[in-house]
């Protein structure tokens, strides 16, 4: 896995999703079921680099547990039983001798702010120290870094050492934005990360991944229509653990499907 | 529009009942903790005195202090909780955080909780067999503190499962997604903010361990000695068994010197429950959530 150089990103700001690469995440007769009862069934696609890729869905479709399979968020629940391959960057994600490498490269935004019971600071500083940073200056620097790329550093810089869970619901989430950033991830995975956010913070998010969006590789589960539609390269539609369709956000919207159910879900009318 | 009706009337009236029940039952609970603590003050308040404290007891115990068994019981909880909180912590790290669950781990929990049900007096001979006897330690403050330990280690261990399982799983889940080891997760979430449940359990242990007479009446506590224990292998008094002794064995003990041991020891178990509930307090402060 080649992180990429800040020369490169520059490069390919605003190019968007490199369709002409070999796909970042390649996924194969993905099949997920808890203790025998079937939560997702036979998903196929891929995720290129630089792409946001969205997932739409009601409840119950199958799309956080998708996110956890992603990065073998499996191996904590013995009842979670995958089936099918998964490969990240060509490689197997079984592969891995040390699945906790695996997910260091990968960042998660739950749908609530999930703040460790520490510091601004020390949230942000958590996995930076995980992989072995000491040096305060290092760290002070990566804190700044992450906390501004997730727009929250002006409002944060005089309080970095009160609670994080002492925030507001909004920048709460956005912390735990800085703090996926903060693993200097190639892969962000973000679970309905504006259920908890008011729609002025979450304009301000959606702006954040826009820009993200040229140095790593998004995938978005979203209870919002309207959001796949702004934030979204491509968009699967989930419903019930199956994988309906899949295709170019645009195409999607305008109505361009080859199934029935997808409008009838992007339209409102079920779900 | 807003008259009471009858079943209102009727509900109301037995709110008032079962509070007047509830509050008589926890009276009732009240009263004899009372008795027994202003029994002891009254009798045994005039036997304290530095002299009782600091000086061991002469003529067949009818007269003089308590030093050796005070000493005693410091030694025997201090060896005790040496051996079970670590004990105890890991077993319960390894059952909340690592163990899955099946019919082993299901069988591992009951197995603790009956554990807590033996009684004192099993336990005992336990320790005769397996410390006193199979380990040749002999009757000594490392064979009864071996046995107190057997005997906490229960209680213990649910304390600590508890203050474990207390901590919310999004922390567990938060630290885990950012590629955390489950022992780093453990060390740097889990932990820190369980710690105050734990000392709650180790608190208890410490209490009961004071108190207890017949795990240690075979394996190590001895009526008299007149020098303080100089190692783990010297037998030893305890205050407990000092009480049990004055009380029941010896002739001649004024009734004064019996009710001062007793005193002094519930006065022991009363002050570190005190210090341990300021304690918690204080690592309450400091819980970040």
């Amino acid at each position: 896995m080649v992180g990429l150089s800040a020369e490169a990103a520059v490069a390919n700001h605003g190019a968007g999703p490199a369709y002409d690469e070999p796909p970042v995440i390649e996924v194969r007769d993905l099949s997920i079921a808890y203790g025998g009862k079937r939560a997702l069934g036979n998903v196929t696609l891929d995720i290129h680099r630089h792409e946001i890729f969205g997932i739409i869905g009601p409840a119950n479709s199958g799309k956080t547990s998708f996110l956890r399979a992603l990065n073998r968020m499996d191996a904590f629940n013995s009842a979670m039983e995958v089936e099918g391959s998964i490969c990240i960057n060509g490689k197997n994600v079984n592969d891995w001798r040390n699945e906790y490498a695996l997910r260091r490269r990968i960042g998660v935004v739950f749908p609530l702010p999930a703040g460790l019971p520490l510091t601004v600071y020390e949230n942000v500083a958590f996995s930076p120290r995980l992989r072995g940073i000491r040096k305060k200056a290092e760290l002070d620097e990566v804190v700044e870094r992450c906390l501004r790329r997730a727009a929250l550093w002006d409002e944060v810089k005089g309080r970095l050492d009160s609670l994080g869970s002492l925030l507001s619901g909004g920048q709460q989430q956005r912390l735990t934005i800085a703090r996926a950033l903060s693993q200097e991830p190639e892969l962000l995975l973000l679970d309905e990360f504006s259920i908890a956010v008011d729609p002025v913070t979450t304009m301000r998010i959606e702006d954040v991944l826009k820009e993200l969006r040229s140095e790593l590789t998004i995938v978005l589960v979203t209870n919002l229509v309207q959001q796949a539609r702004r934030l979204a390269d491509r968009t699967a539609f989930f419903l019930m653990g199956e994988l309906v369709e899949i295709g170019d956000t645009e195409d999607l919207f305008a109505g361009e499907v080859k199934d029935e159910r997808t409008t009838g879900y992007i339209e409102g009318r079920f779900g | 529009m807003f008259a009471a009706t009858r079943l209102n009337r009727r509900s109301y009236r037995n709110q008032s009942v079962a509070r007047a029940v509830f509050c008589l039952m926890t009276v009732a609970l009240v009263i004899p903790v009372l008795l027994i603590v202003g029994t002891l003050v009254v009798k045994g308040g005039p036997a304290i005195s530095w002299e009782f404290l600091f000086t061991p007891p002469r003529d067949n115990m009818t007269a003089g202090g308590i030093l050796p068994a005070l000493v005693g019981t410091v030694w025997l909880v201090v060896v005790a909780l040496l051996a079970s909180v670590p004990l105890g912590i890991a077993a319960a790290l390894y059952l909340s955080e690592y163990a899955p669950d099946n019919l082993l781990t299901r069988t591992i929990n009951l197995a603790i909780i009956n554990l807590a049900g033996v009684p004192s007096i099993v336990h005992a001979l336990f320790g005769v067999g397996a410390f006193v006897l199979f380990f040749r330690f002999g009757a000594s403050i490392l064979a009864a503190s071996l046995t107190l330990a057997i005997m906490t280690l229960p209680v213990v261990i649910v304390a600590t499962r508890e203050s474990l399982q207390a901590v919310p799983q999004a922390f567990r889940e938060a630290c885990l997604n950012m590629g955390a080891t489950r022992w780093q997760t453990i060390r740097k979430v889990v932990l820190p903010n369980s710690v105050s449940g734990i000392l709650t359990g180790v608190i208890l242990e410490v209490s009961r361990t004071a108190g207890e007479t017949a795990p240690i009446m075979f394996t190590g506590a001895t009526a008299f000695v007149a020098f303080l224990p100089e190692s783990v292998f010297d037998q030893t008094m305890a205050m407990s068994y000092h009480l049990y002794y004055t009380a029941t064995q010896a002739t001649d003990v004024p009734e004064e010197l019996t009710f001062g041991v007793a005193l002094v020891l519930i006065g022991m178990v009363l002050l570190m429950n005190a210090v341990s509930i300021g304690f918690r307090v204080y690592l309450r402060g400091l819980k970040k959530w």
